[in-house]
């Protein structure tokens, strides 16, 4: 082989490596609602952060470094929700009101209380661009376009394993986890 | 001489194998005592009741829930959280080992549900009553 044809060899596999790139970023595209970005400002970041009326969940997957305290405080009573669901501002004002938490005291010692608050905090929605703050994850707007009645017939939400919209885990079997991919998600009845 | 020699040792695996059991700060009975030592200075009474304890478990106190409401009217069986409906391990010693073996927890816990039950904190004779019934549950 001469040296001109492993030139056109080398380049034709540059290109040819290229092009995989390139197919397997549209790819990740259209994954988008399952793919987050890591940090604020993030590729992902932008652009979702207007999605949903500025009302976007950030982080559905549970960053690695978890919090031992959160998981263990938080699961007691329902499922340690992911930091990601909801705005920092959300989260500061749940935790200033938890001996009155959605009608139950869910108080906590100062020193735990300020632990899990500067976790939620810091893993908040990176995508959350309105000023509203809601103690709800279900009266969100991701949340409500996500779970509208074309995506969820109201049967299910009447079914006794389902109970309450808070428990996650009805249908996204792996939310215990932080996984809430389309995949995953297994309806009763 | 030899067994001189053995005294070291036997005391060192008795130390280790000590220290292989669970690690659980207190007994319940621990957690007794020292609701027991918090009545030392009050007038009155100072006896725990089971039956008194059982039928405060189980009745409500002008409010939504009772204890039982989520513990169920079996402690030894698993309960279910009234709201949400996550599963609450069992509440007797006999059926969970890991009950009353932390003092934060248990305090924790009481503040939490006293005031969802009765909307205030529970006295040491409630709390020690309930203790006592909860003792008294065999699995």
């Amino acid at each position: 082989m001469s040296i001109h044809n492993q030139f056109y060899l080398q380049i034709f596999a540059v290109i040819l490596l290229a092009m995989g790139i390139t197919i397997s970023v549209a790819h990740a595209e259209d994954d988008r609602d399952e793919r987050y970005a890591d940090k604020p400002g993030e590729r992902y970041g932008e652009g979702y952060s207007k999605k949903y009326g500025g009302e976007n969940r950030g982080k559905p997957v549970q960053p690695a470094q978890t919090n031992a305290k959160f998981q263990q405080e938080c699961s007691s009573c329902h499922i340690a929700y992911a930091p990601g669901l909801l705005p920092a501002e959300s989260w500061r004002k749940i935790m200033a009101g938890l001996n009155k938490h959605f009608g139950s005291d869910a108080s906590l010692e100062i020193r735990d209380s300020k632990e899990i608050t500067d976790f939620l905090v810091s893993n908040a929605s990176n995508r959350w661009s309105a000023s509203t703050a809601p103690l709800r994850i279900t009266e969100s707007s991701w949340f409500r376009s996500k779970h509208d009645s074309h995506e969820i017939s109201p049967a299910v939400w009447k079914s006794p394993q389902v109970k309450s919209p808070a428990n996650c885990a009805a249908c996204h079997r792996e939310a215990e986890r932080g996984d809430f991919r389309e995949r995953n998600i297994k309806m009763p009845l | 001489m030899i067994r001189k020699v053995y005294v070291p040792v036997l005391a060192l695996m008795t130390v280790a194998g000590l220290s292989m059991q669970p690690a659980f700060a207190e007994t319940p009975d621990d957690i007794l005592a020292s609701i027991q030592k918090e009545m030392a200075g009050m007038p009155g009474v100072h006896g725990f009741s089971a039956a008194r304890g059982e039928s405060f478990f189980k009745t409500k106190h002008g409010n939504e829930w009772s204890c039982s409401s989520c513990h169920t009217d079996n402690p030894a069986v698993p309960g279910k959280h009234d709201k949400t409906g996550k599963t609450i391990k069992p509440l007797a010693p006999s059926a969970n080992a890991e009950r009353f073996t932390s003092q934060k927890k248990v305090d924790k816990w009481f503040k939490r549900n006293c005031n969802d039950v009765l909307g205030r904190a529970c006295t040491a004779q409630e709390r020690g009553d309930v203790l006592t019934y909860l003792l008294t549950v065999k699995n």
